[in-house]
């Protein structure tokens, strides 16, 4: 069992590492920018136009009191965003195409769709 | 109403799968009833602070550190859910016979309580924290339809615990003799789909490479907001579209596991049959 606890110690130590490994590498890519604001329960802007095959980097910053969920299933992405706090989210690179999002939280006015061109 | 519903309902479910499918596997450790609502308790208590707190927790690590909290919950989870799988594969049959306090072994069932705890409680704190989320939001603006939604919240709740019981109920009328393998694969499958997750948190955090994005996409056969995709997402960590490095964690945290648990049922089973052995051996150059 002790033989073996080392074993498992060891192979968790070389996953550290390799993660380590892929984050400063991942880490060095330039990504392009945009900006999304939640007022009043929506999204603005509510379609967002963004290059395809590239990442992107989203600030979302949430201007309402209350917390929100940005979800999207297309673009397989979850974040909560405190009431009057911002955010950050990585997307793509995207193959050009429409990627819905929506809020959570206030789904029935908090929808939006991210265009890959 | 409804769409509360769902929402709570979505988030209890998963706490309360793991939770059944830990405390059947847990069954026959004395004590575990204690454990498994201390885990509870703190899980909540984690809940309200880190919901209470999320803003801090968000603007932490220039706007991921809701990616990496997740990650690190996540992966202190997969590495628990591992240790008792495996810790389970030696001890499992022993503690079924009833030779529950064998010399070393109320150290060791200690241990595999307090780790029971720390499950139960992440798995609680991370689904709890966003219902807390949601519920306050609702709350603080919905104002006279705040106590209809709530109480679709307080349904969604219920439904999530019944069907968290329901496996747990169902878990326990498998006869013995599976009663271990099963518990054994679903543990290690939440494990995996968990590590699947974490990954997608880093990916979104960029941290990791999404490797091939997405590496499949049977949204259109088995969505993830279906009855039957939110099941399996939180049994066995399906995504309708994964990353390509999602697979990776699940694939690595599958074969561990597994190997892990070999190495140490073979451990195990050596060391009881040495004498036996021996004796075969000394027949054989006898003969």
């Amino acid at each position: 069992m002790k033989n073996f606890e080392n074993r498992l110690t060891g192979s968790i130590g070389l996953g550290l590492l390799v993660s380590g490994w892929l984050v400063a590498t991942a880490a060095q890519a330039a990504d392009a920018e945009y900006q999304l604001v939640i007022q009043d329960h929506r999204f603005v802007p509510a379609e967002l136009t963004v290059p395809s095959g590239k990442k992107i980097k989203l600030n979302i910053e949430n201007r309402d009191a209350t917390p929100e969920e940005f979800e999207s299933h297309a673009l397989n992405r979850e974040k909560v965003i405190a009431g009057k706090s911002a955010g950050v989210i990585f997307i793509g690179p995207l193959t050009p195409g429409r990627y819905p999002f929506y809020g959570e939280f206030n789904q029935k006015t908090a929808q939006g769709v991210i265009v890959a061109k | 109403m409804l769409g509360t519903l769902v929402i709570v309902f979505r988030e209890v479910l998963e706490a309360a799968l793991l939770i059944g499918i830990v405390a059947a596997a847990t069954r026959s450790i004395p004590g575990r009833n204690r454990w498994l609502a201390a885990g509870l308790l703190a899980g909540l208590s984690g809940a309200a602070l880190v919901a209470a707190f999320t803003d801090v927790i968000g603007s932490l690590a220039s706007g991921i550190g809701q990616e990496l909290f997740n990650a690190i919950v996540l992966g202190i989870a997969v590495l628990m859910l591992a240790w008792h799988n495996i810790w389970m594969s030696t001890h499992g049959a022993e503690l079924a016979a009833g030779a529950r306090t064998v010399g070393n072994d109320i150290r060791d069932g200690r241990r595999e309580c307090s780790i029971l705890l720390v499950v139960v409680g992440l798995a609680v704190l991370r689904e709890g924290s966003e219902t807390v989320l949601f519920l306050y939001g609702i709350a603080a603006s919905e104002g006279s339809r705040a106590s209809s939604m709530l109480a679709g919240g307080a349904i969604g709740l219920a439904l999530g615990v019944a069907v968290g019981y329901t496996i747990y109920a169902g878990l326990l009328r498998v006869p013995l003799r599976w009663f271990f393998t099963a518990t054994g694969v679903l543990v290690l499958l939440l494990a995996a789909g968990l590590a699947s997750q974490a990954a997608r948190f880093l990916i979104q955090a960029d941290l990791l490479p999404s490797l091939a994005a997405p590496l499949w996409d049977t949204s259109a056969i088995l969505p993830e907001a279906s009855i039957p995709g939110m099941l399996l997402h939180s049994l066995i960590g399906y995504d309708a579209r994964p990353a390509g490095m999602q697979l990776v964690f699940y694939a690595i945290v599958l074969v561990l596991i597994s190997v892990g648990m070999r190495l140490a049922n073979r451990t195990n089973s050596v060391s009881k049959k040495i004498e036996p052995q021996l004796n075969i051996q000394q027949k054989g150059s006898a003969s």
